[in-house]
C-alpha cells in the first residue's frame, strides 16, 4: 500500500517535509518510486507564477527533439530549474531532468484561461506521444505554477539524489506519494501524484472498477482522459470531469464515487440532483479500498474514503498548516505542534475540505452536510 | 405362395429411428394404464400379443409350453407419435416399469417431414453442447491488495436502471449556494428511468403459457418486489394481460410487450385511463432469439374463453403473428414513431425499448436507438432462447449467440462514451446449464446493464422437461404434460399455481446470494460490474479474443 504525504500551508516550504513524512511512513513503501507535484510556487518560481512550467525527464536526444518542437511551437524557455543530482547507490541518473518555465506563444498570452490551458494540454500530450515508445521524453505537466518530480527509488535516497535538502525549490502545496508497486510494471507515468489542468491527485489502494471507469473517462471525447498506467490516475480524472467538464462544487466528487443509496438520497435536500446524478455518473462509482488526497486549482486541498474497505488517511494540523496523510505517524511528523485531539479520520461519508492556504477545515458529509471543524 | 401380409413391413420405421425409446418392464408392470392415458403423443398404447409361455411347477418341475394372450406396452412407430422422452409415464407409474431412453443414433429429423410439412415444435435450439457463457469463469479474485467483501456481511446493492440515462453533461442543473437542483426552466425533457433487479423475467405470453403459470410468475415477483424488497419485473409476452392485473396497483412490476400482431392491445389502452400505476416499462418485440425471423402462432386449440378476452379476438381461431411488424417499413421513421407512440401514450413517464433477436445487424439497431431520444434501451435476444411455438430450421439454424452479439454491441457504445446512456438487456440461453448467476453476470461483465430468462425459470418453477436433445419440446401442440404451455384445464390443473410462486421467490433468493458471491471477491459491490471485463476469462483463446477479454488455462 502506497504512503502518501500532502502538506497544505500558508508559507512556503520545502519538499523534505513531506519527504521526512514518508520516511516515517517507511514500512509501507517499498522504494519502488516517489512521485512530488509542488503547486504555489516559492523560490526562484515565485516571480514567474502566470508562466507555464514544464516538468519532465529527457535523454540528450528526447531534450533535442522537446526544443525543436517548443521552438516551433512558438514557446520561449525563460527560466529552467534542474536537480542538482547526487550519485546515489540504486538510482540510475537519467539524462535530463528539469522544470523549464516558458513564455507563451505570441498572441496567446491575452487568450482567455481555457484557451491557454487547451493549449498547454495539447502540448503536453504532444510531447509525450513523442516520447513515450523509447522514453526518450517523459513529460508530467505543463501548467502554470506547478511543478512534477517523479523517480524510481526510496523517497529519502531520491531527495538527496535530487539534492532537494539545499534546493531552492519551495511551495506552499506540496503532494508526495511513496509508492508500493503491485501489479503493474514499474513505469514512471504510474508513478503518483498525478495531474491535469489544475487538479492533482493521488490515492493509495486498488482501483477494483479501473476497467469500467477507465473506458467512461477515455470515452469523453477530452483528450487529456488518457494514460492510465495507474488505475489510479483515473481518481485525478473523475476530479476534473466533476469539477472542469462539469462545473459541479467539489464536494459532489464524493457524491460520484460514493453514491448513496435511493433511500439515503431521499433525505438529502438536493435529492432531485443527487438522484440524477447517480445515474448519469454511475460508471464513474469506485468501490475501494481507496483514500484519495487531491488539490484544486485555487489551491483547495480534500480527503477521501471509498464507501466500504477504506484505506488509512488523516487530516490534521494548524491553523496555516495542514497535513493529509496515509498515516497519524507522518502527521506526527508532518505537524507536530498541532492538536492531535482535532486530527479528522474520515469515514465513508466523509469528505475533508481544507481552504486554500490552511485557513479552515470542513467535513463535507452526504448524509449530514457541512460541519466547521477549524477556521 | 404369397403370404396374405408382406413380412419385410419396408416402408414401417423401426423404433432405432425414434430419439427416445419407451424401456418398458413387464415383469414390473401392474396393466393399470397410467402410462398409456397421461402420454401428450400416444406414443403409447396398450396392445394384446399373443405368445408361447413355457413354465415349470411340481415337486419334480415338468416344463409346460401354453399360448397366451398378454397385454403389453407397445411403443408407436408413427412418426407423428414419437415418444419425445418427456417421461410423464414413468412420473405416473406406480411399480418404475417404464422409461424413455435416449437413443443417440435416431434419424428423426430425417423423417419427421411426414405429408410433406416442416418440423415445427416449442422449447429450445437443439444443441446440447457448452455454451460460451459457460466457458466464461471469474478470475479477478481481490486478496491481499484490494480485500475482498463478505458477501454474507457487507451490504451489496444489485440493482440496475431500464430506462434512457441523459449524461450528466444534458442534465438541467443549476446550483444554488453550491448546491444541485434540477432546472425545468428549459422544459429538458428526462426519460424515465426504472431501478430494478438485473435479471428480469423475459417474455412469455398468457396464451402461451398456462393461466397457472402465467400467474404463478406474477404473483412471485408481485411477493419478490412486495415482501422480498426486491424489484424483480416480467415482460408480459405478446398477447395483453389481464384486466385485473392492469388496473392494480402491481402493474409496476411489469412490462406489456407490443409485437407484430397487436394482441391484447385494445384492452391495454382502453384500460390506460383506469391504471393506478404505471407499468414498468413497454416492449416492442421486433425479434425473437430462438426463431429469428419466424412469427409466432398461438393455435386454434389454445384460444379458450380466457384468451380471447385478454387478447380481443374470438375463440378457437389460429392467432398467428407475422415475423415482422407490416407497418414498420425503417428504423429511423416507423420504429421511431412506434417508440414515440408508446411512451406518448403514458404521457411519457414510461420507458420503451425494442427487444431484436440477436443478429450481425444489431450494431445498426442499435446505433439507431442511441440517436433516438426516446429508446429507452435494447434488449437483444440470443439463439438459446426459448418459444412456445416455431419450426425446428429456425430454432436450430437461425440466429446469433448472445455473448459476441451483446459484447460488440457495448463496446460500440463505449466508443462513443454512451455506455451508460443506453441499457443493452441480453438475453438467450442464460442458464442453460443451470448456471444462472453465473451467465448472468458473465453477461453483465461484459457488458449488459439487465438480463432476461425464460427457460430456466420455466424449469426451475414448474418443472418443464425440455432439454437440448429434444426432451419434451412439444409446448405447441397445446398438450404440455406439466400444464405449463396448455390451456387445457385438465392439464393445467396440474400446476399449482402457489407452487410456482414460491419456486419464483426460491430461486430469485437462491440467485441472489450466488450473485453476491461472484461480486464479492472481485470487490464490487456498490455498483454492478457492468464492462468490468477484467473480472472474466475465457477457457477458449478464440473466445477470448472474440470478446475482448483474457484467455487462462
Ligand atoms: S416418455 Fe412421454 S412421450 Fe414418451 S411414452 Fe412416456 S409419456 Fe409418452
Ligand atoms: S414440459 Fe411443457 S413447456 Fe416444457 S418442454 Fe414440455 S411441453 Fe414445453
Amino acid at each position: 500500500m502506497c504512503r502518501l504525504s500532502a502538506i497544505t500551508a500558508k508559507d512556503y516550504f520545502s519538499p523534505v517535509e513531506n519527504i521526512l513524512t514518508l520516511e516515517t511512513m517507511k514500512e509501507g513503501h517499498d522504494g519502488s518510486g516517489m512521485g512530488l507535484i509542488l503547486k504555489d510556487l516559492g523560490g526562484e518560481f515565485e516571480s514567474l507564477k502566470d508562466k507555464p512550467v514544464l516538468s519532465g525527464i529527457c535523454s540528450d536526444a528526447g531534450l533535442a527533439a522537446l526544443n525543436r518542437y517548443m521552438d516551433a511551437a512558438g514557446f520561449t524557455l525563460v527560466h529552467t530549474w534542474t536537480p542538482k543530482i547526487k550519485p546515489v547507490r540504486g538510482i540510475t541518473a537519467r539524462d535530463n531532468y528539469f522544470a523549464r518555465v516558458y513564455d507563451y506563444p505570441k498572441g496567446i498570452n491575452d487568450l482567455s484561461l481555457d484557451k491557454k490551458e487547451a493549449l498547454l494540454l495539447k502540448t503536453r500530450l504532444t510531447l509525450r506521444k513523442m516520447g513515450e515508445s523509447d522514453e526518450s521524453i517523459i513529460v508530467f505537466s505543463f501548467y502554470p505554477d506547478v511543478v512534477t518530480l517523479k523517480e524510481v527509488g526510496d523517497p529519502l535516497e531520491l531527495c538527496e539524489f535530487f539534492g532537494l535538502d539545499d534546493s531552492t525549490l519551495k511551495a506552499k502545496i506540496i503532494f508526495a506519494q511513496g509508492r508500493q508497486n503491485t501489479n503493474y510494471a514499474i513505469n514512471l507515468y504510474a508513478c503518483h501524484p498525478f495531474f491535469i489542468q489544475g487538479f492533482g491527485s493521488m490515492t493509495n489502494g486498488e482501483n477494483t472498477a479501473f476497467v469500467p471507469i477507465r473506458e467512461f473517462l477515455a470515452s469523453r471525447g477530452f483528450p487529456g482522459y488518457i494514460g492510465y498506467n495507474s488505475d489510479s490516475e483515473v481518481f485525478t480524472h473523475i476530479l476534473h470531469y466533476a469539477a472542469r467538464g462539469l462545473n459541479y462544487p467539489l464536494h459532489y466528487y464524493k457524491d460520484i464515487i460514493t453514491p448513496l443509496k435511493p433511500t439515503e438520497i431521499d433525505k438529502r435536500p438536493d435529492k432531485a440532483f443527487v438522484g440524477h446524478l447517480k445515474k448519469s455518473l454511475r460508471p464513474l462509482c469506485i468501490d475501494g479500498p481507496n483514500c484519495v488526497i487531491g488539490f484544486a486549482p485555487d489551491g483547495t486541498c480534500f480527503m477521501v474514503q471509498d464507501s466500504k474497505k477504506l484505506r488509512p488517511g488523516v487530516v490534521g494540523g494548524k491553523k496555516g498548516k495542514i497535513s493529509l496523510v496515509s498515516e497519524e505517524c507522518g502527521l506526527n511528523r508532518a505537524v507536530p505542534d498541532r492538536d492531535a485531539n482535532k486530527d479528522i479520520f474520515p469515514m465513508r461519508y466523509d469528505m475533508v475540505i481544507v481552504s486554500p492556504g490552511a485557513e479552515e477545515v470542513k467535513v463535507w458529509n452526504q448524509l449530514q452536510g457541512w460541519t466547521t471543524t477549524m477556521n | 405362395m404369397e403370404p396374405v401380409a408382406r413380412l419385410d413391413n419396408n416402408h414401417e420405421l423401426t423404433l432405432k429411428e425414434f430419439p427416445f425409446l419407451i424401456k418398458w418392464r413387464d415383469d414390473r408392470c401392474k396393466r393399470c394404464g397410467r402410462c398409456t392415458a397421461v402420454c401428450p403423443m400416444f406414443s403409447i398404447t396398450p396392445a394384446v400379443i399373443a405368445k408361447r409361455v413355457v413354465s415349470s411347477s411340481g415337486a419334480t418341475p415338468t416344463p409346460h409350453v401354453e399360448r397366451q394372450v398378454v397385454t403389453v406396452i407397445k411403443q408407436s412407430t408413427n412418426i407423428g407419435n414419437y415418444c419425445t422422452g418427456c417421461a410423464t409415464c414413468s412420473l405416473v407409474c406406480p411399480n418404475e416399469a417404464i422409461e424413455p431412453e435416449y437413443n443417440p443414433n435416431n434419424k428423426f429429423l430425417i423423417h419427421k417431414n411426414a405429408a410433406g410439412g416442416a418440423y415445427t415444435r416449442g422449447g429450445r435450439r437443439n444443441d446440447p453442447l457448452v455454451s460460451t457463457l459457460d466457458r466464461l469463469k471469474f478470475t479477478r479474485i481481490s486478496m491481499l491488495t484490494d480485500p475482498a467483501l463478505d458477501a454474507g456481511r457487507h451490504e451489496f446493492r444489485i440493482r440496475t436502471y431500464l430506462g434512457r440515462i441523459l449524461p450528466a453533461e444534458e442534465l438541467p442543473v443549476k446550483f444554488v449556494n453550491g448546491s444541485g437542483e434540477m432546472d425545468a426552466s428549459g422544459g429538458k425533457f428526462i426519460p424515465p428511468v426504472r431501478e430494478i433487479y438485473p435479471v428480469m423475467i423475459g417474455s412469455m405470453s398468457v396464451g402461451a403459457l398456462s393461466p397457472t403459470m402465467w400467474e404463478g410468475l406474477a404473483m412471485g415477483i408481485t411477493y419478490l418486489n412486495e415482501v422480498e424488497g426486491m424489484p424483480v419485473v416480467m415482460c408480459s409476452g405478446e398477447g395483453g394481460m389481464p384486466l385485473r392485473l392492469l388496473k392494480s396497483r402491481f402493474v409496476k412490476y411489469f412490462i406489456p410487450q407490443i409485437a407484430s400482431g397487436y394482441f391484447g392491445w385494445d384492452e391495454i389502452i382502453r384500460a390506460i385511463p383506469h391504471m393506478v400505476e404505471d407499468p414498468c416499462a413497454i416492449e416492442i418485440k421486433y425479434g425473437q432469439g430462438a426463431k429469428p425471423g419466424d412469427g409466432g402462432l398461438l393455435m386454434a386449440h389454445k384460444v379458450l374463453k380466457l384468451i380471447s378476452e385478454i387478447r380481443g379476438v374470438p375463440q378457437g381461431v389460429d392467432l398467428p403473428s407475422p415475423p415482422t411488424h407490416q407497418t414498420k417499413y425503417s428504423i429511423e421513421e416507423a420504429v421511431a414513431k412506434m417508440i414515440q407512440s408508446m411512451s406518448m401514450a403514458w404521457g411519457f413517464r414510461v420507458p420503451v425499448y425494442p427487444k431484436i433477436s440477436g443478429t450481425r445487424t444489431a450494431k445498426a439497431v442499435l446505433n439507431n436507438l442511441v440517436r433516438n431520444p426516446f429508446a429507452a434501451g435494447l434488449s437483444i435476444d440470443g439463439e438459446d432462447g426459448g418459444t412456445g411455438a416455431a419450426y425446428n430450421v429456425s430454432m436450430d439454424k437461425m440466429g446469433h449467440p448472445i455473448a459476441s452479439n451483446l459484447r460488440d454491441c457495448y463496446l460500440d457504445l463505449v466508443k462513443q462514451g454512451k455506455q451508460n446512456e443506453l441499457p443493452l438487456i441480453a438475453a438467450g440461453g442464460v442458464g442453460k446449464k443451470g448456471n444462472l448467476a453465473a451467465n448472468a453476470a458473465a453477461l453483465i461483465m461484459l457488458g449488459a446493464s439487465a438480463v432476461s430468462i425464460g427457460k430456466y425459470i420455466m424449469q426451475a418453477a414448474a418443472g418443464c422437461l425440455g432439454d437440448e436433445n429434444n426432451r419434451c419440446n412439444v409446448c405447441n401442440i397445446g398438450r404440455c404434460p406439466r400444464g405449463i404451455t396448455t390451456q387445457d384445464p385438465k392439464l393445467y390443473r396440474r400446476l399449482d399455481v402457489d407452487k410456482v410462486a414460491m419456486r419464483v421467490v426460491e430461486v430469485y433468493k437462491a440467485l441472489d446470494t450466488e450473485l453476491k458471491k461472484i461480486f464479492a471477491p472481485l470487490g464490487r459491490s456498490t455498483e454492478l460490474p457492468i464492462g468490468m471485463s477484467d473480472a472474466i476469462s475465457a477457457d477458449d483463446p478464440a473466445i477470448a479474443e472474440r470478446l475482448n477479454i483474457s484467455y487462462v488455462c
